[in-house]
């Protein structure tokens, strides 16, 4: 199943909808890093919240869009990552060191506004 | 509040608990059961007019001491007294008391079974442990009891050597058992109680609380074993997303003490918080945790830490951009 990247204003918006293959995160990124520079885009969400379980796999290629997406100019956040999925991350020690996360949508919205806010 | 949440874990665990008290009759009636099968190796007709005699003895043993009761209960209320047992309670209470286990003593040594005197060893120990009677009180008096009685019967039968050594032989036996079934009582009664409260101060010492919009704050107070710590956590996580929360203040004034495990349980309770948007700020780490932390090389460098909770809170509102300021000097 593709995963939809939406624009909305300066930012990109891809939102996980269930369980993903390794070629659907293989897709989304190529995707995501690809739109980012057409679309002149300052960050990107990138939506977990329907993601009750995530493996190891999931986990890098998260912290991959991140890396790339900054060699590209623009900024990640991780948005809705359930409880139980962050400690079973965090025990697995997959930290997401230097990705900016958030608990919900909202969150992240609010977060890249405040900063690209001041940085206008 | 406090009360009615205590009496529904005191409820919950009292199931745990005859649970254990049926495991160990349970053994005891597979140790009872293994003596007699070892007995009955030997032959059986010696062993049955052993038992049957041995039951004769019994029973006249426990006529003696139903005559007697009252004299041999006052001679044990006044060794009680002689011997400093029990100062918690009043004479008035002991001679009571002892009334009652004088009986259950009795009719345990009559009816050789022991389910009744170890009812009343619990029901017992349930009503002094409060009172702060030792364990050594309790085994103190029933040994007491013991010897008041043998010498009893020495007194009885101090002329028919051979009938004393028989009675004696008859009677050891169950009143070690009766000694035994009483401090065993006891000491699970005890247990219990001890359980019980760990519990309690378990369930109590894991607050997660709201001081402000978005703030919310975890005292970590006692002991963090690692079933706790993942309790707290799980707390902490779900209080973050349930009250929108950007900023944890986790104040460990009152940990005692911290090893590696609970550090690094610590370390992924902060990361944790941070995958779910919130900044985390550790307060109240006292001089000897911080030295220990260091001296194990547990790596605390991603974490915000503050001195005390005061500071910590303060961190916390400029982060969230509150600014508190005083609307008149203070009186």
């Amino acid at each position: 199943m593709e995963v939809p990247i939406l624009k909305q204003g300066a930012f990109l918006i891809a939102t996980f909808q269930a369980a993903l293959s390794d070629a659907d995160l293989k897709h989304l990124r190529m995707g995501l890093v690809q739109q980012v520079v057409r679309f002149r885009s300052r960050a990107v969400i990138v939506d977990v919240t329907a993601m009750d379980v995530m493996d190891s796999f999931a986990s890098r290629t998260l912290r991959e869009i991140a890396q790339m997406i900054r060699l590209r100019g623009a900024e990640t956040v991780i948005v809705g990552i359930q409880p139980e999925v962050a400690f079973a991350m965090v025990q697995l020690g997959l930290t997401l060191e230097d990705v900016a996360t958030a608990l919900d949508l909202e969150e992240g919205l609010a977060y890249l506004n405040e900063k690209f806010k001041t940085a206008n | 509040m406090v009360s009615v949440f205590h009496s529904a874990r005191v409820q919950q665990l009292s199931g745990t608990i005859s649970w254990h008290l049926v495991r160990g009759r349970n053994d005891m009636a597979k140790r009872e059961s293994s003596l007699q099968d070892s007995a009955s190796g030997n032959n059986q007709g010696v062993n049955l007019a052993r038992t049957e005699a041995s039951s004769e003895l019994l029973r006249e043993l426990v006529a003696h001491l139903r005559q007697n009761r009252t004299q041999l209960r006052e001679e044990w209320v006044s060794r009680i007294a002689e011997t400093r047992l029990l100062t918690a309670m009043t004479k008035e209470e002991i001679f009571a008391e002892a009334t009652s286990v004088y009986d259950s003593y009795v009719e345990a040594l009559e009816t050789e079974t022991f389910e009744a005197l170890q009812a009343y060893a619990r029901n017992l120990s349930e009503r002094i442990i409060p009172r702060g009677v030792e364990t050594h009180e309790v085994v103190g008096i029933v040994l007491l009891l013991r010897d008041v009685l043998a010498r009893s019967l020495f007194a009885k039968y101090q002329t028919d050597f051979k009938k004393l050594n028989r009675i004696l032989d008859a009677y050891e036996p169950a009143a070690n058992r009766i000694a035994n079934t009483v401090a065993v009582g006891f000491v699970q009664e005890r247990e219990r109680v001890i359980r019980q409260q760990q519990e309690a101060i378990r369930e109590l010492s894991t607050p997660v609380l709201q001081v402000r919009e978005r703030l919310l704050i975890l005292p970590i107070i006692g002991v963090i074993d690692p079933q706790r710590a993942r309790q707290l956590t799980e707390q902490l996580l779900r209080g973050i997303r349930t009250n929108r929360a950007k900023v944890v203040v986790i104040d460990i004034t009152g940990v005692a003490a911290m090893d590696v495990t609970v550090a690094n349980h610590l370390v992924q309770t902060v990361e944790a918080s941070r995958l779910l948007g919130a900044t985390s700020i550790v307060t109240g780490l006292s001089p000897e945790i911080a030295q220990t932390l260091v001296t194990i090389g547990v790596d605390l460098g991603k974490m915000n830490t503050v001195g005390d909770l005061q500071g910590g809170i303060e961190q916390a509102e400029r982060l969230l951009g509150y600014k508190v300021e005083a609307l008149a000097e203070p009186r």
